[in-house]
């Protein structure tokens, strides 16, 4: 596995209650008091409809990857839908925000990353 | 496809030459701009991150940040890209969204927004191929053309726009249970792994087909001749409707395609008989090919 830190990915499923609110909000509330960069899209499923180039992106390089959305099965054939398929030697890891807690989600998210504390100051 | 709006990007700049912002602003500003439908990349300098500055060909990207020199320069390589910077040192979070609203307006940039009139619900079969074995049934089931296949004469969903939204019907045709639709309440059609049980479970047994008097496909299938003179000949606009007529109040009894659903399936959004007659002929012709 790559040293490089993860590139992150959150799915706001912002046209449907797939995902519970509290626990979008949740993740969302804890990836933005850490310091670190993450990208987040309004719907994982939209971007998979209009094969939005932007997946490929997110997918290039050699960075390990965390998408937190919904069902790992379900993201990977949106993905595959989109044209852009999922590497399948392990560098992403779906985390499923249907059925899991926000703070094990989150956890998972910013495992590993140096920036947890609030970047209310200044990043170094 | 009924539309090509792709997200338009924001960039929340927190890198060199500018400030952080609050937490509260960060999070309400990231939250309210998902909620209206744009990406969102949240910039940093620290480690943990693996985004950068970029862009994508053809979108259109609006950058903030509380800049403190000279404004980040956001490479336009194709020369192609709409993009706009502002300095949000001074504003509070609502005048944030107000200030990317008129940015994205002034770029000229639609978005499909949830919630509003008119905004697609990205809504559409999805399938597993790890379980999917090609077996064309929900092809032959769709009325829409959402279904089609690739130069392989692999399945493919081919017009995911003309999915009618929150009808999961296809997937109950599956024999595989490899079609999903994400944004279902309930597996396995919203992507949780299949059970034994879910296999075991009786498959939707309404053929569409039916709209046209029942067995075109089978007739078709059997390369009967026949049985293909005598369809053509007993055909007549009259029956065709009342097969069509019986075949929506099977699908009503069902309970499996949802009310609303059936409520804007009328006999008029319904494929022409010829239509489906040519899609059944598309269909035999696949799977002789694939004997
Ligand atoms: S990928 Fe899952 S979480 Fe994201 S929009 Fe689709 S259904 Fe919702
Ligand atoms: S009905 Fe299911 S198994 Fe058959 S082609 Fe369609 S997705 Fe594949």
């Amino acid at each position: 596995m790559s040293d490089l830190p993860a590139k992150i990915l959150y799915c706001r499923c912002a046209f449907a209650r797939a995902v519970p609110e509290a626990t979008k909000n949740a993740v969302l509330g804890r990836l933005c008091e850490s310091g670190i960069s993450f990208e987040s899209v309004a719907d994982l499923c939209e971007m998979s409809a209009r094969k939005d180039p932007r997946l490929a992106e997110v997918l290039a390089g050699d960075e390990p990857i965390r998408i937190a959305a919904c069902f790992p099965r379900a993201v990977k054939w949106l993905f595959h839908h989109a044209g852009t398929p999922l590497p399948d030697d392990g560098r992403v890891e779906v985390l499923n925000m249907r059925d899991t807690s926000a703070d094990a989600i989150a956890d998972a998210l910013l495992a590993g990353t140096t920036s947890h504390s609030p970047s209310n100051s200044p990043t170094p | 496809m009924k539309n090509e709006i792709h997200p338009v990007q924001v960039i929340l700049y927190e890198g060199g030459g500018s400030t952080p912002w609050e937490v509260d602003c960060r999070l309400s500003v990231t939250a309210s701009l998902l909620d209206q439908g744009y990406s969102v990349l949240r910039v940093t300098e620290a480690a943990g991150n693996g985004a950068a500055m970029r862009t994508t060909r053809g979108i259109p990207v609006i950058v903030l940040g509380r800049f403190t020199g000279p404004m980040p320069e956001v490479v336009d390589g194709a020369g192609e890209l709409r993009i706009a910077t502002r300095d949000t040192a001074s504003l509070g979070a609502e005048e944030i969204l107000s200030l990317v609203t008129t940015v994205r307006e002034d770029l000229g940039a639609d978005l499909n927004r949830p919630g509003q009139t008119g905004a697609w619900k990205p809504w559409f079969p999805v399938i597993d191929y790890d379980r999917c074995t090609n077996c064309m049934q929900c092809l032959s089931f769709c009325l829409f053309d959402v279904y089609g296949v690739d130069e392989d004469k692999r399945i493919q969903v081919q017009n995911n726009d003309n999915c009618k939204t929150n009808c999961p019907a296809c997937s109950r045709v599956c024999p595989e249970v490899a079609i999903m639709f994400p944004k279902y309440a309930s597996g396995p059609i919203n992507g949780e792994l299949v059970k034994q049980e879910d296999l075991a479970r009786e498959s939707m047994k309404i053929d569409i087909s039916s709209l046209l008097g029942g067995d075109i496909y089978s007739s078709l299938k059997n390369r009967s001749e026949k049985a293909k003179s005598r369809f053509s000949k007993e055909r007549s606009p009259d029956k065709a409707l009342d097969e069509r007529k019986r075949c929506l109040t099977q699908l009503q009894q069902s309970g499996m395609i949802p009310a609303e659903v059936l409520a804007e399936l009328d006999l008029s959004s319904l494929p022409s008989p010829e239509a489906i007659q040519r899609k059944a002929k598309e269909l035999a012709a696949l799977r002789e090919a694939q004997v």
